[in-house]
């Protein structure tokens, strides 16, 4: 009997993933295409980054994928000295929060911007990045 | 029906490296608390349990506990919002009594952190709140809080001077606190000395100093409807008000970063459950598993206007001797955070100063005690007002 096939693809995703299988599977896909991709509902038209499967709205699940693009608005920031196991090779490492208006993404900043460069408050672009392991991420950089 | 009061309170040592298993850890709070409330164990009808699962090894932690607490066969059961679960566990007994399915309850807190390795715990940390989405960036407890804190900054030009004059009070209270698991003192010049650890970044802006010290620990609190507060106890404390609320755990699904939406909404809750408003309490425990946490908690629950916490800290009004003594126990950041037993702890802290029992902690003359308690980051939040 063959065996079955998993859809794992998520795995793909950070330097270390915890999800394996879900239902926004092809927002790796997306990733690897060089798109971030937030989900939007074709109902109701909430519109979410993280994207999700099901509207929280409306409770249909008919959803749409839409582009990140543009420039956000950086909310806040922080550099890691320690990290979890698993990242001990990325640190030191920004996380950061964009705004875009109708949602916010929640990512790293860019090694190539120094920390000292960082304020709340300036422009910053979400961008797709292959990590040297194989694993696929976005970064924020300069618009 | 009339209301919930509380006859006893107890708390572990808290400590690093507890010496003993779950069960055990746990029958130090809860023989305190017995001590305290003077019953028997049969006078209690049902029992919760609440700690946060991830450091436990024992499945199903409830039925291991009340059976080595001798709480047999009455009804046992387990309540998780992680650092929050004792607040919410009384939470629960509160609305079990007062729908009289019981007439007393025990809500026993732990956590033994040190139960596993310390890179089993390190990888733990990494998934603190969304596994999916934030989590493959590499996210930690003290970068989220970090994050608000540099918001804070922003927003209100707070620094890490005002930050740091919150752990130095935490630590004035952690030395006379017997209990506590950091008793050393802490100045102003450490977090700016190079060669101390305290000056240390942990995630910019937060340095060691501006986290709240790990421990095991347990905490009990009993409670009992009025008939039997009043018939059992000398100093019954009413729970005059509770508060919860959840929020996003996602960081990109939140529109505060200044402030805990769910310290907010909770505390709304209680003030206008207990018919009180910030200037009617006389005592508070809040949440400062960072440093920031505290100074968000003194805006967020209306002792201080948005911004201008850090004033409150520069004239010492959170001190003891202060308008509103906030957690003059050492708070988590020196008497230790014992996840699930936190809640409890707090609890038990406002308890001892409403009866005035404190000892060398004691404010003067409290009559009515808040109790803010935060799960994740700022993902649950309890707010129980007590008064005597």
């Amino acid at each position: 009997m063959a065996k079955k096939e998993v859809d794992d693809r998520f795995k793909k995703f950070g330097t270390v993933s915890f999800t394996a299988i879900t239902k926004t599977n092809d927002f790796i896909n997306y990733l690897e295409e060089g798109k971030v991709m937030g989900s939007r509902c074709k109902e109701c038209g909430a519109v979410y980054f993280p994207p999700r499967s099901d509207c929280a709205k409306c409770l249909h699940s008919n959803m749409e994928w839409f582009e990140v693009t543009g420039t956000g608005t950086l909310l806040s920031f922080s550099e890691l000295k320690y990290g979890p196991v698993g990242f001990e090779d990325d640190l030191p490492y920004t996380i950061a929060l964009l705004d875009y208006g109708d949602y916010k993404v929640f990512g790293r900043i860019s090694q190539e911007i120094p920390y000292e460069d960082l304020n709340v408050g300036m422009k910053l672009k979400t961008e797709f990045n292959a990590l040297p392991s194989g694993q696929l991420n976005y970064v924020f950089t300069r618009p | 029906m009339g209301k919930v009061g509380i006859i006893g309170v107890g708390q572990s040592n808290f400590v690093r490296g507890y010496p003993g298993s779950i069960r055990e850890l746990a029958f130090e709070g809860f023989k305190e608390a017995m001590k305290d409330a003077k019953i028997e164990i049969k006078d209690i009808n049902a029992s919760i349990i609440a700690s946060a699962p991830e450091y436990d090894k024992q499945r199903s932690p409830a039925g291991v506990i009340a059976e080595y607490l001798g709480l047999i066969p009455q009804p046992t059961f387990y309540i998780e919002s992680v650092c929050s679960s004792s607040s919410m566990g009384l939470r629960v007994a509160y609305s079990m009594i007062k729908s009289e399915l019981h007439d007393i309850i025990a809500i026993v807190g732990f956590q033994k952190m040190s139960e596993i390795s310390s890179s089993e715990s390190q990888e733990r940390m990494g998934r603190g709140a969304d596994i999916q989405w934030e989590a493959p960036f590499g996210t930690m407890m003290p970068a989220y809080y970090a994050m608000y804190a540099r918001a804070h900054m922003a927003k209100y030009g707070t620094t890490g001077e005002d930050l740091a004059k919150i752990r130095v009070k935490a630590a004035t209270y952690g030395q006379i606190n017997e209990k506590a698991v950091y008793r050393k003192p802490v100045t102003m010049e450490m977090f700016t000395d190079p060669e101390s650890n305290i000056s240390a970044t942990v995630a910019k802006p937060l340095r060691v100093g501006d986290c709240c010290a790990n421990a095991d620990g347990s905490s009990c609190i009993i409670v009992a409807k009025e008939e039997k507060a009043r018939a059992l106890c000398d100093k019954p404390v009413w729970i005059l008000g509770l508060g919860a609320a959840s929020e996003a755990v996602n960081m990109a699904g939140r529109e505060l970063l200044t402030g805990l939406s769910v310290g907010i909404e909770a505390g709304k809750q209680a003030y206008e459950m207990a018919g009180v408003t910030p200037k009617d309490i006389d005592i508070a425990e809040v949440h400062d598993c960072f440093t920031i946490a505290e100074m968000m908690a003194y805006e967020n629950l209306g002792f201080a206007k948005p911004g201008e916490g850090k004033d409150l800290i520069a004239s010492k009004e959170t001190y003891k001797e202060g308008s509103i003594p906030v957690n003059v126990d050492g708070g988590l950041l020196s008497k230790g955070h014992p996840i699930g037993a936190t809640g409890g702890s707090q609890i038990r802290t406002i308890v001892l100063q409403l009866r005035g029992e404190a000892g060398e902690m004691q404010v003067k003359n409290p009559e009515i005690g808040l109790v803010h308690n935060i799960g994740g980051v700022g993902l649950y939040g309890n707010v129980t007002i007590l008064g005597r």
